[in-house]
């Protein structure tokens, strides 16, 4: 069968620019130095008619995934295909056949009006003139656009320009569409659309394929057939949300609340625990400490240790495992 | 229309029209024409200044030669206007309005949409060449000596120089892939490098031999002499063309335009792909 996406052996690594004129002492806050591997190894297959996500923390490679595979970047090595074409070799048909969207961000021409940016875009394509208009009517309806239609892009909140973008993404009713976080920054209301639109679109219609990139667990969770959980450029894991969570339930999960650890050293490599992570609080002076341990054994030695630091346990559970402890026992850090 | 037409010509249409709403939607539509028309006005005025600065120094008083000068800057407003929008499409959209990894990446040819984009900078230059050489005419007693038989000739001569202004534009266009926002003495020193090789403000013969040789390389030499043959009355300044007749300057135009146009392309490919394989394709810079 042939997949959507298909990704072999990528490698994708920056190096540093090279400066025509060198300074003399590097000090200067730059970029950093030496070559950044933004992604490695990185082999994926995505079906068609899969809504795929991508989840990872800030510098994972998210981005840099989605930019080689829109044809905006060439891969270091590897190989990536998007609809059977090679990105490196053949970009036109898979621009025929994609769009993307990067939420957080605000383009558009300010002079135009939100109908004309999006009509501009849509006869890039070459939607027909009928067609065009029809959607975006109806995407304008749907995302609350409707009576900003006629205003023009500069009078435009950060997040309705963000959602302008989101309609400019489907006008094109692309085979495939990339997400870049697609609902950072929006408010709970206009998120919620947003997702409900973006699984009703994959869903509803035969062979389209979606890949979206987050940084929220529970968006992941809820919108996603398949999860790759992606850390420094790897794949580290790519299941369905439900065999993720399996994968960890022979572990024990527990969540502590504390006063404020000065110091949360003690726990890596502690015996028993697999993995954890440590949130303060500094507004409540706390902090929240998630534990995946192999059994419940290590349990006294935690909270000994937390009370050899004068700190004092508000609460200790033990719960279910989450996508979050997923992440965690792979990762070793929380995500947000 | 085959389907590579049609992809060029949607190119087109939608990046002038968008050039288009963006250069005459800046400002009220009556403060855009009197701008439209002031502007090259004042550009009258300079070059009388400038001649007038130079006939008291240099002495000389020669009206076939304020007309050289000033059909030849007329025409030059071509050059920084269709250089300027070309060259600044990467940048515009890229750093300002973040818009081209979208449009890089839907199905265009991103060439034909930066010529699409400079089309109304042309379109703009045009009518201020002609308000120019009006205001030339009217005001400023430059005589113009018009053969309608030679009208197919100017008309070719006038389409291969724009032709090869975009060509080297999308030269400058495609080194923009890999430059950041603070370039743009590029745009302003390779129009000033062209106003003094081409025989712009002084023949050619006023040049050293190695400044000549430059400019016979560049096709807007031919373009500049050839409009002026056409438009002015003969005369006897020495521009170091005379010994070709019009049809051999229209072929060496052609010739070094079809030149240019090919470099365009090796160039803006070669920039494309390095931009790519760099990752500098939607970069932004925020020094
Ligand atoms: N153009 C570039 N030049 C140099 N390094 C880059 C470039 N783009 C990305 N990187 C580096 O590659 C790594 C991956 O970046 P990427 O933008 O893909 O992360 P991400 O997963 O999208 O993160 P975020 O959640 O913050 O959006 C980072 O270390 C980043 O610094
Ligand atoms: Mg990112």
């Amino acid at each position: 069968m042939d997949f959507a996406i298909e990704t072999k052996d990528l490698l994708r690594i920056f190096k540093p620019s090279r400066k025509l004129f060198k300074r003399k002492n590097p000090n200067g806050n730059g970029a950093p130095e030496g070559p950044v591997t933004a992604l490695e190894n990185v082999t994926t297959q995505i079906r068609e008619g899969e809504l795929f996500g991508l989840l990872g923390p800030n510098g994972a490679g998210k981005t840099t995934l989605i930019k080689i595979l829109c044809t905006l970047l060439l891969p270091t090595a590897g190989h990536a295909y998007v609809a059977g074409y090679d990105v490196a070799k053949d970009p036109f048909p898979i621009r025929e056949k994609i769009n993307m969207v990067s939420g957080g961000e605000t383009s558009g021409y300010g002079l135009l009006t939100t109908r004309e940016n999006i009509w501009m875009f849509s006869q890039f394509y070459g939607v027909p003139s009928k067609v065009a208009k029809a959607r975006i009517d109806e995407l304008f309806k749907t995302f609350g656009l409707w009576d900003k239609r006629d205003a023009k892009v500069r009078t435009l909140s950060s997040g309705q320009r963000q959602k302008m973008n989101m309609v400019r993404g489907f006008v094109t009713d692309p085979e495939i569409l990339f997400l870049d976080e697609p609902t950072l920054g929006l408010d709970v209301n206009a998120s919620r659309v947003i997702r409900d639109y973006v699984m009703g679109w994959v869903r509803r219609q035969k062979g389209k394929t979606i890949l979206l990139t987050t940084h929220y667990m529970m968006e992941a969770d809820e919108m996603c057939d398949r999860i790759a959980i992606i850390d420094h450029g790897r794949i580290l894991a790519c299941d369905t949300p439900e065999n993720l969570r399996r994968g960890i339930r022979k572990d024990t999960t527990f969540r502590l609340e504390v006063d404020t650890l000065k110091s949360t050293s003690m726990f890596t490599g502690m015996r028993g625990v697999k993995n954890f992570s440590a949130k303060n609080d500094i507004a409540n002076n706390t902090t929240s400490l998630t534990f995946i341990l192999e059994d419940e054994s290590p349990v006294s030695d935690i909270l000994s240790s937390i009370q050899s630091q004068g700190s004092k346990i508000h609460y200790l559970q033990k719960s279910e495992p989450t996508l979050e402890d997923v992440f965690i026992s792979m990762v070793g850090r929380g995500l947000e | 229309m085959s389907s590579a037409a049609r992809i060029h010509w949607r190119s087109f249409k939608w990046a002038a029209w968008l050039g288009w709403e963006m250069d005459s939607n800046w400002t009220e539509p009556w403060l855009f024409m009197v701008y439209s028309v002031i502007k090259p006005i004042a550009g009258a005025f300079i070059l009388v200044l400038m001649y007038t600065v130079f006939a008291l120094i240099g002495q000389f008083r020669d009206p076939d030669l304020f007309s050289y000068i000033y059909v030849g800057n007329a025409f030059f407003i071509f050059v920084g206007n269709t250089l300027f929008g070309t060259f600044q499409v990467i940048q515009s959209d890229r750093e300002w309005y973040q818009t081209l990894r979208y449009t890089y990446i839907s199905p265009i040819s991103y060439y034909t949409y930066i010529v699409g984009r400079a089309a109304s900078k042309v379109a703009v230059a045009a009518l201020a060449v002609v308000i120019t050489l009006a205001f030339g005419a009217l005001a400023l007693g430059v005589r113009f000596e018009i053969n309608l038989a030679q009208l197919p000739i100017f008309a070719a001569a006038f389409v291969l120089g724009l032709f090869c202004l975009v060509s080297i534009g999308i030269c400058l266009a495609g080194i923009s892939f890999m430059t950041a926002k603070h370039t743009h003495g590029l745009a302003e020193g390779i129009p000033g490098i062209f106003y003094v090789f081409c025989g712009v403000l002084f023949p050619l013969t006023a040049l050293p031999e190695w400044a000549q040789s430059v400019g016979r390389g560049i096709p807007l030499t031919y373009w500049f002499d050839l409009t002026r043959r056409l438009l002015l009355p003969p005369n006897t300044i020495s521009t170091g063309l005379g010994f070709f007749n019009d049809y051999e300057i229209l072929a060496l135009l052609l010739a070094s335009s079809l030149i240019f146009f090919l470099m365009s392309i090796g160039i803006f490919k070669l920039g494309e792909f390095l931009a790519r394989r760099a990752g500098k394709i939607d970069m932004t810079t925020s020094y």
